[in-house]
């Protein structure tokens, strides 16, 4: 189990590190840092000029190196745009994103789970076909269009939630059907799976024969073992959400993460895309990390393979 | 970000037409909510360069002089009156009753601070063609000061009082450091005479301001009216028009033609097309150093120019408020030169055009732009009616920026807002005085645009900068296409009106 988990470990660093240089170099490729932090129509003599302040001057690899050797220090930068450290800027605004993450990981396992469930104890009839049916359509539907057609209707038309912002809970709930819903699919069709093949099993059958309540066999014998896949694809989907929500946030006007990646790669931020990148690519490999031991936990097979 | 907004704009039409509730929650609380796409976390003029803070910049801040956007001339504002000394001085007696909004008096040394402190390079202001023709300022008195300027620079004026705001004092002196050791001047708390105050600010979120209830009394800019202002991001249009027919917002502006046109029909909201100075043109690879040399022949530039049917491109995908413009600069501009040989649309003389060129049977050419993809079509229309092929390279403008500097293009679809600067030269001498933005390099349009430059008679410069332009139009050097316009929306509640440079005035706006 040890040298499974410092090769998983060994895995996640080389991830991290190639992540970092991928994105560095990625936004070069994608014009002139100076151009964007400049403004559209500056002269050739204000663009030398950030460029000479900001340090754009110095080679590719100096800049990277100098951001590298900072950021292993614990240093992340300083913001080109926002003028701030970009450590408080990106832990100010974590939480926002974490929550709205989390908001909505509930949502698809409060919506998947139940709709798995129903699927696994009739398989192939009607009820099966709808509960599907609810799942694919999260998964077909773009998420901008479920999330406009959510301001909509509870929005303009019945005027029941708030629109923007991060004042209340109520602020979250639309945001956290939007983004949830894709994940729903995906939760709904491993516990379908995984119920069904509990449910066929020798000792739910024994369960069944001494008498037990169908409901206790179904959530205390077979839903709990059922469950375990489901588990570990969570820990995934909630990294995928936290960096995911780009457009969830940028139509809702929620000042998370996910906004400010994409307000830094518009203006060519590198410090803060640099730190973003870092923190969400570790949060990622963690949570990745975390899955694997978990389910090497559960099944030794993995640990041995 | 933008979004497919065929679905909402459909639904939003037909609720909006419903919506018969006004929106009051701004005005309940006198607090104007108004909201662009672009995030403001710093609210400094000299250290944020983006139109917010234009904006911002002239509630929160006073220049020496101000620019009546209806007669054109310059009033005075922090400055009593003023006179040049010589052609590359101006002096300036000061108002003496003026305090910034943490209560210090104004006086010179506020102005010599503030001009000697941006005019320095190395301090590091975004936008240093502002300042980049102050030499430096200095002390004649307690309320007087004489400005000395690098060269003769006849639209100083315009940049006074459009981007020259006045600080306090030993303002960033004392600003915390940044990373690398160097003093961080962004993080400046905002202090500054305008008529309304920064009281809070939310990085990236929001910023409010209040009225300055001292503010001068027979100030130019006039009494603030409303209490509150709240500035917020809303990157998503079709969020941000959700928001102002609900009540969230009381502004917005650059809603997409299609949509504003749905919600003029909405009582909740007025909707209003105003020109703004970005003009939309065409520009050649005169001197053929992409590749594709078809644009050294004037006639094939002339083609181009009869080919286009800019009146149907203005009409049918900018906005009634667009003009097509005849020559490289905006009309409101001092100095546009509107009598110069035109091109009308005509794609047969187009067509005779390229036949006398040897080019009958049609070309293919890179055409690249980086706006409103959806002119640059129409233009590659028009062109395909006249056998000429465009392949469309859209690109993110810092990276087009580039390509067109190294002369890679063979046509380009650019636009340029001239800073909301009222003079030509902000555009006509950025293009055509063999700077890296010149890809003509003619030696007769600099001569012209140098004289006019470096001139502060009126009319000389207006003679120069004429022949400078009808030069341009007979060699066809760029095809000049239209001013832009844009949309603006507001609530009903709300008495404003937009001005053709871009810049609302949230300090004359009051409720109805």
């Amino acid at each position: 189990m040890l040298y499974y988990t410092l090769k998983r470990l060994g895995v996640a660093v080389l991830v991290a590190i190639t992540v970092s240089v991928l994105s560095f170099s990625m936004i070069y490729l994608s014009g002139d840092p100076a151009v964007a932090l400049a403004g559209e129509g500056a002269s050739n003599e204000d663009i030398e000029n950030v460029r000479r302040v900001y340090g754009f001057d110095q080679p590719i690899i100096v800049q990277y190196g100098s951001w590298l050797v900072q950021a292993l220090q614990g240093n992340l930068g300083h913001s080109n745009y926002l003028k701030a450290p970009v450590a408080s800027v990106i832990f100010e605004r974590l939480p926002t994103t974490m929550l709205l993450g989390a908001c909505s990981l509930a949502f698809a396992l409060l919506l998947a789970i139940p709709l798995g469930v129903v699927a696994a104890i009739r398989p192939n009839s009607i009820l099966d076909r709808a509960a599907l049916s609810v799942a694919v359509v999260g998964q077909a539907m773009p998420s901008f269009w479920f999330a406009l057609t959510l301001i909509l209707w509870f929005g303009i038309t019945w005027r029941l939630l708030p629109i923007t912002g991060t004042d209340s809970w109520k602020n979250f709930i639309m945001p956290s059907m939007a983004l949830g819903y894709y994940l729903t699919p995906a939760v709904m069709r491993l516990t379908r799976a995984g119920m069904l093949e509990v449910l066929s099993s020798d000792y739910i059958r024994t369960a069944r024969a001494k008498g037990l309540r169908p409901m206790t066999v179904l959530f205390k014998h077979a839903l709990r073992n059922a469950i375990i896949p489901v588990v570990s694809l969570a820990a995934v989907q909630f990294g995928f959400m936290l960096g995911g929500s780009i457009v969830i946030e940028t139509i809702f006007a929620i000042n998370g993460l996910g906004y400010l990646a994409w307000e830094s790669i518009q203006r060519a931020d590198l410090p803060m895309m640099q730190a973003i990148v870092l923190v969400l690519s570790i949060f990622y490999i963690l949570l990745t990390f975390l899955a694997d031991m978990l389910n090497a936990f559960l099944d030794p097979r993995i640990r041995v393979a | 970000m933008r979004l497919p907004k065929s679905m909402f704009a459909l639904g939003v039409a037909a609720l909006s037409l419903a919506i018969t509730q006004n929106a009051q929650a701004g005005k309940s609380d006198d607090t104007l909510n108004w909201a662009s796409s672009r995030e403001v976390a710093v609210v400094d003029p000299y250290y944020n360069n983006t139109r917010m803070l234009v904006i911002m910049g002239q509630m929160g801040w006073d220049g020496l002089v101000f620019r009546d956007i209806e007669s054109g001339e310059f009033k005075p504002l922090l400055a009593k009156s003023w006179k040049w000394n010589g052609d590359k001085a101006i002096e300036f007696e000061l108002r003496d009753d003026v305090k910034f909004h943490d209560g210090t008096d104004f006086d010179a040394d506020d102005v010599v601070y503030t001009l000697n402190h941006v005019s320095n390079k190395d301090n590091g202001v975004l936008t240093y063609r502002n300042v980049s023709w102050i030499e430096n300022a200095e002390k004649l008195g307690p309320h007087s000061v004489r400005i000395n300027l690098k060269k003769p620079f006849p639209p100083a004026f315009a940049y006074l009082a459009n981007a020259v705001n006045m600080m306090p004092s030993g303002h960033y002196d004392n600003v915390p450091k940044k990373a690398d050791g160097n003093p961080d001047y962004a993080a400046a708390k905002p202090v500054g005479t305008g008529p309304y105050k920064v009281s809070d600010i939310k990085a990236g979120e929001y910023v409010l301001m209040e009225k300055n209830d001292a503010y001068f009394a027979d100030s130019p800019k006039g009494t603030p009216q409303i209490g509150k202002i709240r500035f917020r991001t809303i990157k998503e249009m079709n969020t941000a028009i959700a928001e102002l027919l609900t009540g969230g917002l009381d502004w917005i502006w650059d809603v997409p033609k299609e949509q504003a046109e749905r919600m003029a029909d909405s009582p909740a909201v007025t909707v209003e097309n105003a020109k703004t100075f970005r003009v939309s043109y065409l520009a050649f690879d005169v001197l053929g150093q992409s590749g594709q040399e078809f644009f050294k022949d004037k006639r094939v530039r002339q083609a181009f120019s009869h080919a286009i049917n800019r009146e149907s491109i203005t009409k049918n995908l900018v906005g009634p408020a667009s003009v097509v413009i005849p020559s490289a600069c905006h009309p409101d501009q001092f100095g546009c030169a509107q009598d110069v040989p035109t091109y009308s649309y005509d794609p047969e003389k187009a067509k005779a055009l390229l036949k006398e060129a040897g080019l009958e049977n049609g070309f293919e050419f890179d055409l690249y732009a980086y706006r409103e993809r959806e002119f640059t079509e129409a233009v590659i229309g028009d062109l395909a009616k006249v056998g000429i092929k465009a392949k469309l390279n859209f690109m993110q403008y810092r990276a087009l920026r580039d390509v067109v500097r190294k002369g890679n293009t063979p046509v380009n679809h650019m636009t340029w807002g001239s800073y909301s600067i009222p003079d030509v030269s902000a555009i006509v001498s950025n293009f055509f005085t063999h700077g890296p933005d010149d890809l003509t390099k003619d030696d007769k349009v600099k001569e012209y645009l140098g004289i006019a430059d470096n001139s502060i008679d009126p009319a000389e410069r207006t003679e120069n900068y004429k022949k400078a332009f009808i030069r341009i139009a007979e060699e066809a050097y760029w095809v000049p296409m239209f001013t832009y316009a844009k949309y603006y929306a507001w609530s009903k509640d709300l008495d404003f009106s937009p001005t053709p440079d871009e810049i609302p005035r949230f300090y004359t706006t009051k409720w109805k």
